[in-house]
C-alpha cells in the first residue's frame, strides 16, 4: 500500500429507525486496497451499516467522506443525486447477496457486464463486447455464454458475473452484502478463491459483510465485530479470530469450525 | 334536461388551450423534455390521437389548413374521422395536399415531401417514454431523463446486435435531440428518422392518454441512437412504388391475391398521386388520364 | 388494374348508420325513456355517473341508451362532456355525518348510535331469476318511523377514543388537487389518490380489492361502516362570506378500518380505509376502501410487495376511458410498423437460410 491517505472515514455514523436503533458509534478508515470484513449476527446492524456507508441509506448522524479520484474529499451524504449514482456506477461496486438484485436478469450476460461501460458513453459494440469477453474470462464464465441471459446460469455463475458487472469499469471500492451467502459450501470456497484473486490483483478496497467468520478469514484484512448495533470489537483479522478479546467474539469465534 | 352543449371554436375551451400552448412552449423551449400537461377527456378515444388532438385545437386558427394522415394516407378511417372533427368544430379548410398545409396531424408517418417554413407537423404518441420499456416507473425514468443517465437505451440496442447481428428495432426508433434528450419519435418508421434531422417544420408530440407533450423545434439536431461500429440505417426497399415508380420512399405492401402476389404502393397517397398527375408511371400503374 | 383503397369517409358515414339502426332496434318496440332508466336502471345510471365524473341522473341515462347499454361506453361520453364543462371552483367537503341515511350497515358493532339500517340491498335475496316481476305489482315499502337520533360515523366514534388514526388534517391554504385539471405526478398525495380511485374502474378496482383479501398485499380490514344516502353539497361564495347550499346528492360512503400493529413511525391502532362514490355503489365503495388502505403502504411504512400497493400501477391502470381507449387502438391500422417487422424478418430469414444453406454445402 504505497498511497499514504485513505480511501473512506467515517465518523460517528449512527442510523435509526424512528426510534429503534440500526447502528451508532461507527468510526473507521479505510485504506487503498484494503478487505474489511463487518461480521456479526442477523440483527447486529451490519446491513444497516454497509448501507449507510454506500449511501443507499442516508444514516441518523455522522459522516462518510470518500476520496474522489480528483483527490478531493467529500461527503458522499452531501452529494448530489447525479454525483451520487455517476460515483456509483463507476469508481464503485455493489456485490448483492442475491445476484438477482445486481443483475439485469432478462439481458445478456455481455450486456450485463456491458451495461456500465455504455452508461459512461462507450459506443463501439466491438470493443463492450470484447471487454465484456475478458470480463467473463476473468470470472471463469465460458465465452460461449455471452448472450445468455443470467437466468439459465447457476447461483455461483451468476454470482461471478455480478462480480464482472461491477469490475469493468474499474473502481476502488466495493462493497459486498454476503457475496457467499445463497451458494453451496464448494461453491463458496471458488468464488472466495476468485475474490481474494481479483482483489488482490486489482488492488480494491472491499467492504465485506458476512456472518460466515470463514469468509472473513479468507478475504479481509481487518474485520469490525457488531452487536446490537454497536462495533464491539476491530483489528486485524488473524488476531481478532485467534486472539479474541470480547466474551461475544470469542463465542462467535468458538461456535464456528476452526479454518 | 340539459340543453345540447355548445362547443367552442375547435371544441376546447379558452382555458385548456392556453395550457396547452404553455406545455407547448415549454417543450419547445426545451427540445426533446417531455412536458406534463392536464390532458382532457376528448370525444374520440383515448390512443386514437387525442394528444394530437389536442395540440392541434390549441394551436388551430380560422385560417389554417390542415391536413391528418394516418399511415401516411389521407383516406385510412382515423384519419378522417379526425379530419371530419375539425371541420366540424373549427370549420376550417382541410387539404390532402402536403404542400398546402399548414398543420399536418400525423400518425406513424412524416411526409415524403420535406416540410418548409410556417409548417407544423403534429405527431399522435402512444408512449411517449423511450424508457419505458426498459424501466416501468415514471419516477424512475423522469430521473434518468434527469441526469441523463442513457446507458440502458443502449443496453437494448446491444441486445439486438448479440441476437440479431443488427439494430432490430424498426419503428420508434429512439433518437437524441440536440445532445440532450433522449426522445421516442412515435411509432413512425426508422425510415423517416432522418427527415426530423434539421427540418425547417415545427414538430410537436402529443400524447393524451399518457399527458405528455414534446417538441423538435425547426433547425434542430436529431440523431439515432447507434454504435460507432454499427451505426443507423434506413429501410431501402428493393422494388419502387408500383403505382408511380418512386424509389427512395416508404412502400406498403398490398396482397393481391393468395398465391403470394403483392406489390408495394408507396404509403405517403398524397405523394403517389402528386407524382402520378406529373406523369410518373410504375411497373403496375397507368397513365393518369387513362387511370380516371 | 390496381386500385388504392379508397372511400373512408363514406365508409364511417354507412357504419354509423348501421350502429343508430341497431341501437334503436326493432321499431315496432317502444323506444326507451330516460325516466324508465332513471328509475329502473338507477344503478347502471350511478355507476355511469360515478366513474363518469358528473352527476347528473339524466345525461348518465342519454348516455347509455346511446351507448346502447356499454357502461364503459356510457362512461367515456359523459366524460367527454364534462371536461368541456366551466369550472367555477370546488365545493366545500361533504358531510357524510349529516346523511339522510337511506342505508347504514357496521360489520364492527352489533348496535351503535342510530342504529343499523339495511335499506335498498340485494344482500340476502335469494338469487332466483323471478319473472313475477314483470307483472309489474310492487306493493308500498314499509317505512321505519324516523330516527331522531344522529347517526354519527364510525371512525368517528373510534376516534374520540384514540384507537384509530387521526383523519389527517389538510392545510385549508392547500388547493384542492385535481387530477383532470393538473397531470399526475408520482408519488401522490392521497386526496389525488382517492379522486383517482373514485372514478376508477369497479372491475379493475374490486379484483385489486379481492386480491389483498387473498394474501397479495392483506390489510386485516372490518367495514366500520357503510352509509348511503343524500348528502348537501355546499360552495362557498367568496363575494358572500358563506357557504351556499347547492342541492342535495346520493352517495356511498364506505369507512374500513384496518388491524395495524404499528411501524417504526407510527404507534399500534387502527387505521383508515375509504371510499366515497356518488349514487348508490356499495361494490364499489369497498373496493375502494380497501385499495386505498392498500396504498397507503409507503406512508405507513409497510412492505411494498403486492399489486394492490403500487401506487403508480394502480393508478396508471385504474381508469377504464383511458385503459378502453389504448387497448382498442390495437385496431386501428398499423401497416407501416408491420411493414417495417416484416422487412425485418424477411431479411433475417433470408440470411439465415443463406447460413443453412452455406453450412449444408460444406
Amino acid at each position: 500500500m504505497t498511497t499514504e491517505q485513505p480511501l473512506l472515514r467515517v465518523s460517528n455514523l449512527a442510523k435509526y429507525y424512528g426510534s429503534r436503533l440500526g447502528c451508532a458509534d461507527v468510526s473507521f478508515e479505510l485504506w487503498p486496497g484494503e478487505v474489511l470484513a463487518i461480521v456479526g449476527e442477523s440483527g447486529s446492524g451490519k446491513t444497516t451499516l454497509l448501507n449507510s456507508l454506500s449511501a443507499t441509506l442516508e444514516p441518523s448522524a455522522g459522516e462518510t467522506l470518500y476520496r474522489m479520484r480528483d483527490g478531493q474529499w467529500r461527503n458522499i451524504y452531501d452529494l448530489s443525486e447525479a454525483e451520487r449514482r455517476f460515483l456509483v456506477r463507476t469508481d464503485w461496486g455493489f456485490v448483492h447477496q442475491n445476484p438477482a438484485d445486481g443483475l439485469r436478469m432478462t439481458v445478456s450476460a455481455g450486456a450485463n457486464v456491458g451495461e456500465r461501460l455504455m452508461a459512461v458513453g462507450d459506443r463501439h459494440y466491438g470493443n463492450i463486447r470484447a471487454t465484456a469477453l475478458d470480463w467473463l474470462g476473468r470470472v471463469e464464465i465460458a465465452a460461449d455464454r455471452i448472450d445468455d441471459q443470467p437466468r439459465s446460469f447457476s447461483g455461483g455463475m451468476r454470482q461471478r458475473l455480478q462480480i464482472a458487472r461491477n469490475l469493468v469499469t474499474g473502481p476502488r471500492l466495493v462493497f459486498m452484502d454476503e457475496p457467499t451467502g445463497g451458494l453451496d459450501v464448494s461453491v463458496q470456497a471458488r468464488l472466495l478463491d476468485l475474490l481474494r484473486g481479483l482483489v488482490g490483483e486489482l488492488g480494491l478496497a472491499a467492504i465485506v459483510v458476512t456472518h460466515d467468520l470463514a469468509v472473513a478469514r479468507l478475504l479481509s484484512h481487518r474485520m469490525m465485530v457488531m452487536k446490537d448495533g454497536h462495533v464491539i470489537e476491530a483489528g486485524l483479522t488473524d488476531r481478532v479470530l485467534d486472539d479474541p478479546r470480547e466474551p461475544y467474539t470469542q463465542l462467535l469465534v468458538s461456535s464456528i469450525l476452526q479454518v | 334536461m340539459t340543453t345540447v352543449a355548445q362547443y367552442n371554436f375547435a371544441y376546447l375551451d379558452e382555458q385548456t388551450k392556453r395550457m396547452i400552448r404553455r406545455a407547448i412552449l415549454k417543450a419547445v423551449a426545451v427540445p426533446g423534455y417531455q412536458v406534463p400537461f392536464s390532458s382532457r377527456e376528448m370525444p374520440m378515444p383515448y390512443g386514437w390521437g387525442t394528444g394530437g388532438v389536442q395540440v392541434t385545437a390549441s394551436i388551430i386558427g380560422p385560417s389554417d389548413v390542415l391536413k391528418v394522415i394516418d399511415q401516411g394516407a389521407d383516406d385510412t378511417t382515423n384519419a378522417v374521422s379526425i379530419r371530419a372533427f375539425f371541420a366540424k368544430v373549427a370549420q376550417v379548410e382541410t387539404t390532402t395536399r402536403t404542400a398546402e398545409a399548414t398543420i399536418i396531424q400525423t400518425r406513424h408517418r412524416i411526409p415524403e415531401k420535406p416540410l418548409g417554413k410556417g409548417q407544423i407537423l403534429v405527431y399522435q404518441v402512444p408512449i411517449p417514454e423511450p424508457l419505458r420499456y426498459l424501466e416501468p416507473r415514471e419516477t424512475e425514468t423522469r430521473k434518468m431523463h434527469a441526469l441523463e443517465e442513457y446507458g440502458l437505451m443502449h443496453v437494448k440496442l446491444y441486445e439486438d446486435i448479440a441476437r440479431h447481428g443488427r439494430i432490430a428495432t424498426t419503428f420508434a426508433y429512439p433518437v437524441k435531440v440536440e445532445g440532450r434528450y433522449v426522445m421516442d419519435p412515435s411509432p413512425t418508421p426508422k425510415f423517416d428518422n432522418p427527415k426530423m434531422h434539421m427540418s425547417a417544420a415545427l414538430q410537436l408530440f402529443g400524447a393524451g392518454r399518457e399527458h405528455r407533450i414534446y417538441a423538435v423545434p425547426p433547425h434542430t439536431e436529431v440523431v439515432s441512437l447507434d454504435f460507432e461500429d454499427h451505426p443507423f440505417t434506413i429501410q431501402h426497399f428493393p422494388e419502387p412504388c408500383a403505382l408511380c415508380g418512386a424509389r427512395e420512399v416508404y412502400l406498403d405492401e398490398v396482397i393481391l391475391d393468395d398465391h403470394g402476389g403483392h406489390m408495394f404502393v408507396c404509403s405517403d397517397t398524397d405523394h403517389c398521386e402528386d407524382r402520378r398527375a406529373a406523369g410518373h408511371v410504375g411497373p403496375l400503374g397507368v397513365a393518369q388520364k387513362a387511370a380516371e | 388494374m390496381y386500385v388504392a383503397v379508397k372511400g373512408g369517409e363514406a365508409a364511417i358515414a354507412n357504419a354509423h348508420a348501421l350502429l343508430a339502426d341497431r341501437r334503436r332496434g326493432d321499431r315496432s318496440v317502444p323506444g326507451l325513456r330516460l325516466d324508465q332508466i332513471i328509475q329502473q336502471m338507477g344503478l347502471a345510471v350511478d355507476r355511469t355517473m360515478g366513474e363518469g365524473s358528473l352527476y347528473d341522473t339524466e345525461l348518465a341515462a342519454l348516455a347509455l341508451v346511446q351507448a346502447r347499454g356499454d357502461l364503459i361506453e356510457a362512461i367515456f361520453l359523459v366524460r367527454a362532456f364534462r371536461t368541456t364543462l366551466p369550472r367555477f371552483g370546488y365545493s366545500n367537503p361533504v358531510r357524510t355525518e349529516a346523511m339522510l341515511i337511506e342505508r347504514r350497515i357496521s360489520a364492527t358493532f352489533k348496535d351503535l348510535p342510530g342504529g343499523q339500517m339495511l335499506g335498498p340491498t340485494f344482500d340476502y335475496t335469494h338469487r332466483l331469476l323471478d319473472a313475477g316481476i314483470l307483472d309489474d305489482v310492487v306493493p308500498a315499502p314499509v317505512a321505519r318511523p324516523a330516527e331522531d337520533a344522529a347517526a354519527p360515523r364510525v371512525t368517528d366514534l373510534l376516534g374520540r377514543q384514540g384507537l384509530i388514526e387521526p383523519d389527517g388534517e389538510t392545510d385549508p391554504d392547500r388547493p384542492v388537487g385535481d387530477l383532470t385539471r393538473e397531470p399526475l405526478d408520482f408519488p401522490l398525495d392521497r386526496d389525488l389518490r382517492l379522486q383517482a380511485l373514485a372514478r376508477g374502474d369497479e372491475g379493475f378496482l374490486l379484483a385489486l380489492a379481492y386480491s389483498t383479501q387473498r394474501g397479495y398485499g392483506r390489510n386485516h380490514p372490518f367495514v366500520g361502516e357503510i352509509r348511503i344516502g343524500e348528502v348537501e353539497v355546499e360552495f362557498d361564495v367568496p363575494e358572500l362570506g358563506f357557504a351556499v347550499n347547492l342541492g342535495r346528492i346520493r352517495v356511498t360512503e364506505c369507512q374500513m378500518v384496518n388491524q395495524f400493529k404499528g411501524s417504526a413511525k407510527v404507534p399500534p391502532q387502527f387505521t383508515r380505509g375509504y371510499g366515497l362514490v356518488f349514487g348508490q355503489a356499495e361494490r364499489k365503495a369497498m373496493a375502494m376502501s380497501l385499495v386505498d388502505r392498500a396504498l397507503r403502504a409507503r406512508e405507513l411504512g409497510e412492505d411494498i410487495v403486492a399489486p394492490a400497493q403500487d401506487e403508480e400501477f394502480v393508478i396508471s391502470h385504474s381508469d377504464n376511458v383511458q385503459a378502453t381507449g389504448f387497448v382498442e387502438h390495437l385496431k386501428l391500422p398499423h401497416y407501416v410498423d408491420f411493414q417495417a417487422d416484416l422487412d425485418l424478418i424477411r431479411r433475417m430469414r433470408a440470411e439465415h437460410d443463406a447460413a443453412a444453406l452455406k453450412e449444408a454445402a460444406e
